[in-house]
């Protein structure tokens, strides 16, 4: 038996095969390749193999934004954005979850309108733009508008899963204690929905920054989304990247908001 | 309060889960359903609750639960139930702020029921940060603030390991002995039954049927767990049992 396996010692310890398959936090790894992606490129466009029409020089770019919050237009542009996000996101978001809990709770409400959901959802509702623009005026409304519907969607379609699977047995121990229905919806079925419904307002918000940007680049002189525009069609790729750089942050803070926000309300999951 | 089920048949679609249950529960006792799995024990407790209708046959409650009872009929769950963004004090207040009590009334109840289930300590503690026999304490503590007429208890045991059940098992009997109260407990666990039934009855696999009633005569304090007369109560419950378990256990899910 100890001669049957090549390379097996008969006599040993035994050999460790386990470990693994576990995520763990690494820190600082994350900065680090980010520093050397833009050391690279950095290195690249100043020693002339990557050509200055391809990717602008990371210095440049950063040396844009400076100017830009400098001369005050990085207000000027970043303020309305954040207005509009705001606000249309919230339109949406609330009207979403409101919707989202009433077909989660009423089999009428989910018959009649998850397939109305069903059929909004895959429009891309920057084919809408120039519909919501007749309907709402070129102004501030259609941009709203645009950014309520398409944040609107996805947090329906999550807010009434996650009502679906908050745990049954949890209602049926409200029940079995005489709690009234609003009490089962408040106390039981909304806080155990509320994991699901966060995490659709992830994916909802940052679809909100995309449209966001859309709706920018059609009758906005103000907006990030304005800026990107001009920027590339005069082909000046420092301050495009300026302003992608700008849309970027906006979501990695919008994400980390909301892990905050999900670390403080939901420290009750193990 | 007493109840009486009165020719319970119960089916699900085609398939007949219960037939012909008639029994009575005395006031004061704790009667055990033992049954092979999927015989329709814990249906036969979920319609004596109210939290389903029997296809035929009806639960009867005679008498008027006694005064100051919030919940008359109160059930403990195998998987305890607990609301895990509520802390343990938040649990039993639960079920106590839909009901007329005035603030001070209630955090006298909370402080009461959870010194007599041992929790006081834990009063703050989230769910997740307590064992498996604690949480179940908990939900004994939540049944106990609306001082029930009778008790539902669902396998409450079985999702615990043999050394917390055993010190469940004499919480259980010793609340019973301060003040005795009216139980249903469905188990599988034949040494539960023996240990804390007054009357043990014992069910056929599906569809449901009683097949025997036993008395356990010996005081639930005087019981213990190597009891040579109870283990000769088991035994016989197993003998009645054991073919039933087989052809249950041979027998295809969903068919």
């Amino acid at each position: 038996m100890a001669e049957a396996r090549i390379g097996q010692p008969a006599t040993g310890e035994v050999p460790f095969r386990g470990g693994g398959f576990r995520p763990r936090p690494v820190r600082y790894v994350g900065v680090t390749v980010f520093v050397i992606v833009l050391l690279v490129l950095e290195w690249g466009t100043r020693a002339g193999w990557i050509s200055n029409l391809t990717l602008p020089r990371p210095s440049d770019v950063a040396l844009t934004l400076w100017r830009l919050a400098e001369t005050g237009l990085l207000w000027d542009h970043l303020l309305p954005s954040l207005g509009r996000f705001a606000v249309g996101s919230a339109m949406g978001a609330t009207a979403g979850i409101a919707l989202g809990i009433i077909i989660g709770l009423f089999s009428l409400a989910r018959a009649g309108l998850v397939p109305v959901v069903a059929a909004i959802f895959p429009i891309p509702k920057i084919a809408l733009l120039p519909l919501f623009v007749i309907w709402f005026g070129i102004g501030e409304g259609s941009k709203y508008a645009l950014i309520a519907l398409g944040t609107f969607t996805p947090t329906v379609v999550a807010t009434y899963g996650a009502v679906d699977n908050v745990d049954r047995t949890l209602i049926r121990m409200g029940q079995s204690f005489g709690l009234s229905w609003a009490s089962i919806v408040r106390k039981i079925v909304l806080p155990g929905a509320l994991p699901g419904i966060l995490s659709g307002l992830r994916i909802s918000l940052a679809i909100a920054i995309i449209l966001l940007t859309a709706a920018e680049m059609i009758g906005a002189r103000y907006g990030i989304g304005a800026y990107v525009l001009e920027a590339g069609s005069l082909y000046d790729l420092e301050r495009l990247f300026a302003g992608v750089t700008i849309l970027s942050v906006l979501g990695v803070t919008v994400n980390w908001i909301l892990a905050k926000i999900e670390a403080r309300v939901l420290a009750w999951r193990a | 309060m007493e109840l009486r089920l009165d020719g319970i048949r119960h089916a699900y679609g085609e398939t007949d889960v219960l037939d012909g249950i008639s029994l009575d529960i005395p006031s004061g006792r704790i009667v055990c359903v033992i049954g092979p799995s999927g015989c329709g024990k814990s249906t036969l407790l979920r319609l004596i609750g109210g939290l389903e209708r029997p296809t035929e046959g009806q639960v009867i409650q005679l008498g008027a639960p006694p005064a100051g009872s919030l919940n008359p009929l109160t059930y403990i769950f195998q998987d305890f139930a607990l609301l895990p963004w509520r802390t343990v004090a938040g649990n039993v207040s639960l079920v106590l702020e839909d009901h007329p009590v005035s603030r001070s009334e209630r955090e006298d109840t909370i402080a009461d029921v959870l010194i007599r289930t041992g929790l006081i300590e834990f009063r703050d503690a989230l769910p997740k940060n307590l064992s498996g026999g604690m949480k179940q304490r908990v939900a004994i503590a939540r049944a106990l603030a609306v001082r029930p007429a009778v008790w539902l208890m669902d396998e409450p045991l079985s999702a615990l390991d043999a050394q917390t059940r055993e010190l469940l098992m004499d919480d259980l009997v010793g609340l019973w002995s301060r003040e005795p109260f009216t139980a249903i407990y469905v188990t599988h666990n034949l040494a539960e039954a023996v240990r804390l039934g007054h009357r043990i009855v014992v069910l056929s696999r599906r569809p449901g049927r009683i097949r025997e009633v036993i008395e356990v005569r010996a005081p639930l304090e005087a019981r213990k767990t190597a009891d040579p007369n109870l283990e000769a109560h088991q035994r016989r419950l197993w003998s009645l049992i054991r073919e039933e378990a087989e052809a249950a256990d041979r027998e295809l899910v969903g068919g």
